[in-house]
């Protein structure tokens, strides 16, 4: 599904990623965990084609196609999805309205019509119901005045709309309280198949308990300098990441 | 990778091209350039008009004379030469229509390009128009429909030799022959416009709906628009403007009257796309409007307008809240780009007892573009409990642009109630990322959010003119892509 080889990025010239490599398989979940600063919204936003990251080494292959020359749209159309960790606003524009969008300027870039109106209020059904995301929710701005769970509910279900191949969470977790993260956790749970693949990025494990990852990677000084299970995840949360700098600066 | 960054975003919009830039080869009629009494006489003969019309209009050109062009707008530009603008021109055919099968064929063209075809708005729109083609209006249609309800509605030329009572009523009642610089030139040189009178108690059942465009060289447009709803009564007026796009300045300087009288309903919509000018700021229409409207008892005025064009716009759509409970409203959306400037906003004019006035203005600006707010909101000592609220929200792209306002306030009465918000925001690189990681490009996105932005506005134009709004939105912000 995902490869990274030797990634190198920075910005405004400070290099940030100092040569990643990772694989992800269809059906894998990877959680990518780390002290702050180490990387992980970088990676994230690399993959995902921000222009002010440049690569300067290294590269990213999607189901072995190399995505470095594609721009951020492009990799949205190929099936990379990014929860945000702050979702912006955008006044006046309608959830609905934006799903409706998205989903449209996907199916055009794949040469289809747009999809009927029937068929997306199907969908839209479908998914907000998955979420317990009240419909009136639906017709508000997007992200104006939402609380912090409701941004996150909100991103979760729009990659339930838009179903991609490979999503990226990028500290979803934050802000949400206990009940709010169950129903995205379960969310994500549903949405996962042998087909598909998620990147988990959180600092803390309590996410990890309910969406359960086949690899963890700790992310320090813009390298992944330990891989492991799920009790990886564990450990780190007893002894803190100091341990890691320790052993990484020995 | 696509390193799309603001720089891109705005060598992409001062790339952009007027789409409407085209010229049709239709033979014109036109008067030599200069402006002298015997230019307005002859006018005034060449449209057969009764000797009051003359005696007005050279009124008019004699208060013109002796008045100085005004200054106080925060534009700026060369002022135009008015002894060098030829005062009429009309398309040299047969200069009126019963059907459409005798239009120009060539002129049918212009309307196709122009996405207008009429007969297509006939069909589906339900919209009677009374398309103005440079000076001469070319076609109403729906004229039948509308008469068998006592409608009026026809070109201003033919409302003088046909109803000539009821314009010498109202003509210039509002905005009167000597109200400003432009509006004097106006009443002195007008050439033709549109005229609409709705019977007491009477809904009109379709839009109206005129289209403007200048298209001969050298030529000013200078239409004037008098719409009268009678007691009880209501009408939806459209009006839209396009040119093709020429080196040189054009000028338009326009005056629109509306009449409601007591418990009777005017909307005028106006969707305004005069070509801008080029990227250098090159050419493009200067825009000098005056239009005004009178509210009686109960009566209720909104003017509703999306401005994409224009080199220089001065525009300040009012209303005079005369009668007691008479509401006035004002919305708007303004887009600058490339050199453009704007100086747009509203006039309420509060007179009358528990009078209630709104202000939406949405400023878009873009390129090296200015664009300002200018609003008054007045409250005479007689109105008690009047009642305004104005927002003012300016949305910037890119470091080179301006977004001003300059609300006015002059409260005489201890009971009014005004409220004034304003905010500026930018389109950031994050809302842009964020709809590309949705699959939608900067251009989409740009024109989702820019959408958004006005939707206050957009929500109260007629259905099919605010798709063409939106359209208009998305022509002039973004960039001509591939």
């Amino acid at each position: 599904m995902l490869k990274i080889e030797n990634l190198h990025a920075s910005v405004e010239d400070k290099a940030i990623l100092r040569g990643i490599n990772l694989e992800v398989k269809a059906g894998e979940v990877h959680a990518i965990m780390g002290p702050n600063g180490s990387g992980k919204s970088t990676l994230a936003s690399v993959i995902a084609g921000k222009e002010e990251y440049e690569v300067t080494e290294g590269s990213i292959f999607l189901e072995n196609e190399d995505i470095d020359e594609l721009a951020a749209e492009e990799r949205a159309h190929k099936g990379i999805f990014l929860s945000f960790q702050y979702p912006v606003e955008i006044p006046g524009v309608s959830v609905t309205n934006f799903m409706k969008t998205a989903i449209n300027e996907t199916r055009k870039s794949k040469g289809l019509e747009d999809m009927p109106a029937k068929d997306m209020l199907k969908l839209i059904r479908e998914k907000s119901e998955l979420l317990e995301i009240d419909r009136k929710f639906l017709s508000r701005s997007l992200n104006e005045g939402f609380s912090g769970g409701e941004k996150k509910r909100n991103e979760i279900f729009q990659m339930a709309m838009l179903e991609p191949k490979l999503a990226i969470l990028d500290e979803t977790d934050s802000g949400l309280d206990i009940d709010a993260l169950r129903i995205v956790a379960n969310g994500v749970n549903k949405l996962k198949s042998k087909d598909n693949a998620v990147i988990v990025i959180t600092h803390y494990q309590r996410l990890l308990d309910y969406i359960v990852p086949d690899f963890v990677h700790v992310l320090y000084n813009g390298r992944i300098v330990k891989s492991g299970g799920k009790e990886l995840a564990h450990e780190l949360e007893e002894k803190g990441y100091d341990w890691i700098k320790e052993e990484v600066n020995a | 990778m696509n390193k799309y960054t603001e720089d891109d975003l705005r060598e992409e919009l001062k790339t952009k091209e007027y789409e409407y830039g085209f010229y049709t080869d239709i033979e014109s009629d036109t008067f030599p350039i200069g402006l002298n009494e015997d230019i307005v006489r002859a006018i005034s003969l060449k449209k057969e008009e009764p000797e009051w019309m003359t005696e007005w209009r050279l009124e008019a050109f004699r208060a013109w004379e002796k008045m100085e062009e005004p200054e106080w707008a925060n534009v700026h530009y060369a002022k135009p030469d008015f002894q060098a603008i030829s005062y009429y021109s009309a398309p040299n055919s047969k200069p009126k229509y019963n059907s459409l099968d005798e239009v120009d064929p060539e002129l049918l063209a212009t309307f196709a390009k122009l996405g207008i075809s009429i007969d297509e708005q006939k069909k589906l729109s339900n919209v009677a128009m009374d398309v103005v083609v440079d000076s001469v209006s070319v076609a109403t249609t729906f004229k039948k429909t509308l008469g068998e309800k006592g409608i009026i509605f026809m070109s201003i030329s033919e409302a003088i030799r046909e109803h000539p009572e009821l314009v010498k009523k109202y003509i210039g009642t509002i905005v009167p022959q000597k109200d400003n610089f432009y509006a004097a030139l106006n009443s002195a040189v007008f050439s033709d416009g549109s005229f609409c009178y709705i019977p007491k108690g009477v809904r009109c059942p379709m839009e109206l709906s005129t289209y403007f465009r200048i298209n001969q060289a050298g030529t000013g447009q200078f239409e004037r628009t008098l719409v009268i709803a009678d007691e009880g009564s209501y009408v939806s007026y459209l009006e839209g403007c396009t040119a093709p796009s020429r080196d040189e300045n054009q000028l338009h300087a326009a005056v629109v009257e509306l009449i409601a009288l007591d418990d009777a309903e005017i909307k005028y919509s106006t969707v305004q796309n005069w070509y801008p000018g080029n990227a250098e700021g090159k050419g493009g229409v200067f825009n000098f409007v005056t239009k005004r409207g009178l509210c009686e008892k109960n009566a209720k005025i909104s003017w509703t307008q999306v401005e994409t064009g224009s080199a220089v716009t001065w525009k300040y759509p009012s209303c005079v809240l005369k009668g007691d409970n008479s509401v006035g409203e004002f919305y708007s959306i303004a887009v600058t780009n490339n050199h453009q400037q704007a100086d747009t906003g509203t006039k309420m004019i509060h007179l009358g007892k528990n009078t209630k006035s709104t202000i939406i203005s949405k400023g878009i600006s873009a390129g090296k573009s200015q664009n300002s707010y200018r609003g008054l909101v007045k409250i005479s000592p007689n109105a008690d409990n009047a009642r305004n609220f104005s927002q003012c929200d300016s949305l910037l792209m890119g470091n080179e642009c301006g977004a001003h306002t300059f609300p006015y306030i002059e409260a005489k009465n201890k009971t009014a109630k005004i409220e004034h918000e304003a905010t500026t925001s930018k389109i950031g690189e994050d809302q842009i990322f964020y709809c590309n990681q949705r699959g939608i490009d900067t251009e989409k996105a740009i024109a989702l959010i820019v959408n958004g932005f006005s939707k206050e506005v957009l929500n109260k134009l007629p259905m099919e003119f605010a798709v063409e709004a939106q359209k208009l939105l998305e022509i002039s912000l973004e960039g001509s892509v591939g």
